[in-house]
């Protein structure tokens, strides 16, 4: 019954590939796993908006939506026909091809890394031996998106947002990528299933997740960092400051192109949430060896959610960074470290077992927080502001 | 500079927001349909014509002088005059207006018409919930609908209307006072000249004396 619930979905998927004939019964599977895919991670997008709505109103003393049907939870429900039912203006001096193309294009691309993604035991689409790289390939090319919307408003404000954009996400791809090496060198493969499965151990209960490591600790914070940077979300979202650029990328957007975008980004969210569960948190293995009766998907939904209320909580907290201050954040702190993370598990990998490797790798990595700290975060006194006017 | 600022940030918002599901006075939020505070005093949003007594057409103090016609700034007002006249709350015949149109969706609230009336006819309203699924007949208010009681006025802006009624009983009373004195002077003058006319010989003479007063 209870290994029945675990593959309830694949038995699923297997007892409607049994009405199709052999030859058409793997392309009817991936099918419907695509289906499966399309439906629950929109529909997480609307308990995600809900949550953080409900949360941010709470975390600022408010009540949040509670019109909308029992406690507000259908406002998800209001918002999408909302914005289904709104005008839908394209600027006449837009380019308007790409200006279709740019939301469309991030939702499909966004979708694309869930593809790799191992969201219980036996529930991953496409199981590919460099499922890591996939992933971070299609991570990428959602910045692409962001520029053709950026570029093809015509919009100063959309232009700024879309450059902000690049140079964020291209500045925190690189720790990320870096913070996510070290899982690789530990597995020694980059296939995600794999990956969870080296996670998947017990010793004395306690599972062998990578964060409770040192280096996947750092990893786990510097990943974090870095994807909260990636999915332009608050405090790095400098695109879309919407005090600064009214909605910086997507600023003449309407209509249910906006919502694609929006559903582009917590989907987004969701995915690197999946992907940092993944890497770090054991993927869909239970946090204790006594719960492992619990349905693996169970555990991988929950952590991603865990981790959709971290980003909503540090989104109520932290406000918006500074341009300046988010580069020298990225280069001279995360950066530095994260190639640091990389040295420390190759120590970590060649030291052997038993404590020295903890003491000599969690020294390391504190010391190396601290410098970097005091020297790479150090506040400078620029004087009194300047001006400079054009002549 | 160690990341224990963030730490202390988060510990605030996770404070905030379990707090604001025990202690019911974190949470500020009136749920204004159900709900409803009382508006302060000083609340303002549209003009309305005041009116005294019974009969809103009779008692409505405007005298249609058109200077909040003119002052508006965004010129919302829009009056026409009366041919005829009718007695105002003193009693002195005055014109009054045919037509007061205010279109509500152009007027800013800023009172100017209220200041400078010289006949306390206008005021400002509190009532809000005026939306309406006609956006151009709906928002334009004709007399009819403009014209408030003296005594909704002094439900919703009392100190401000007992001055003015303190100032308009003032006025009646100066005026009533004035009319007296002129009557009796016209009473006296009339008494005098008909003593005068007598020996002269009859007061048809000087009808236009009479009149003057």
């Amino acid at each position: 019954m209870i290994k029945n619930a675990d593959q309830v979905f694949v038995l699923l998927q297997h007892w409607v590939m049994s009405f199709f004939p052999p030859a058409f019964q793997p392309i009817v599977g991936l099918l419907l796993a695509v289906v499966a895919i399309v439906c629950v991670f929109p529909g997480l997008f609307a308990v995600a908006v809900l949550l953080e709505r409900k949360g941010l109103g709470r975390m600022q003393n408010r009540y949040g939506p509670n019109r909308v049907g029992p406690l507000g939870i259908l406002q998800p429900v209001a918002d999408g026909l909302k914005s289904l039912t709104k005008e839908d203006i394209v600027p006449t001096s837009a380019d308007a091809v790409v200006h279709f193309l740019a939301p469309v294009f991030l939702v499909v691309i966004v979708f694309m890394g869930y593809a790799v993604l191992p969201m219980g035991r036996n529930m991953t689409l496409v199981n590919l031996d460099s499922g890591l790289l996939f992933f971070f390939a299609m991570g990428a090319s959602t910045e692409l998106s962001v520029f053709m919307a950026g570029w093809s408003s015509r919009n100063k404000y959309s232009l700024l947002g879309a450059m902000r954009a690049v140079a964020q996400m291209i500045s925190y791809e690189v720790p990320l990528l870096l913070a996510s090496l070290v899982v690789v060198m530990m597995t020694g493969s980059m296939n995600l299933g794999r990956i969870v499965a080296v996670q998947n151990q017990y010793t004395w209960g306690l599972p062998h997740w990578y964060i409770f490591t040192p280096w996947g600790f750092a990893a786990f914070l510097l990943y974090a960092t870095a994807t909260t940077a990636e999915s332009n979300r608050s405090p790095f979202d400098l695109p879309e400051g919407e005090s600064e650029l009214v909605a910086g990328y997507f600023t003449e957007y309407s209509g249910f192109k906006f919502a694609l975008f929006f559903l582009g980004e917590y989907v987004g969210m969701l995915s690197v949430s999946g992907l940092g569960a993944t890497l770090f948190l054991g993927g869909w293995s239970a946090p204790f060896s006594f719960l492992t009766w619990v349905p693996s998907w169970i555990w991988f939904f929950g952590k991603v959610m865990l981790s959709i209320c971290v980003f909503i909580w540090l989104r109520g907290t932290l406000p918006r960074l500074r341009q300046d201050q988010l580069m020298n954040f990225a280069w001279k702190f995360v950066l530095p470290l994260s190639l640091l993370n990389v040295f420390v598990a190759g120590l970590w990998r060649f030291m052997g077992d038993g404590l020295s490797r903890w003491a000599v790798c969690s020294g390391i990595l504190l010391i190396a927080y601290v410098v970097m700290a005091r020297v790479g975060m150090r506040s400078e006194d620029f004087g009194p502001r300047s001006y400079r006017y054009a002549e | 500079m160690f990341g224990e600022g963030i730490l202390k940030g988060l510990a605030e918002t996770a404070r905030n927001f379990a707090g604001s599901f025990v202690s019911a006075e974190r949470l500020t939020t009136v749920q204004y349909p159900e709900q409803r505070i009382a508006p302060i005093e000083a609340t303002r949003d549209f003009p309305f014509l005041v009116y005294d007594g019974a009969d809103w057409e009779a008692g409505l103090r405007c005298v249609a002088c058109q200077i909040c016609e003119k002052e508006c700034p965004p010129k919302c007002i829009y009056i026409e005059k009366s041919v005829d006249k009718k007695p105002d709350f003193t009693g002195r015949p005055q014109i009054y207006p045919t037509r007061f149109d205010i279109d509500i969706s152009v007027c800013m609230s800023c009172q100017i018409c209220v200041e400078v009336c010289p006949f306390e006819a206008i005021k400002m309203d509190t009532e809000f919930e005026l939306s309406t699924t006609d956006r151009f007949g709906g928002l334009l208010y004709d007399r009819k609908e403009l014209a408030k009681s003296n005594e909704h006025y002094h439900k919703i802006h009392p100190t401000e209307a007992a001055e003015v009624d303190a100032r308009l009983a003032e006025e009646k009373a100066k005026a009533e006072a004035k009319a007296k004195t002129a009557a009796e002077a016209a009473a006296a003058k009339a008494a005098a000249a008909a003593t005068v006319a007598k020996p002269a010989g009859g007061s048809e003479s000087h009808p236009e004396e009479e009149r003057k007063i």
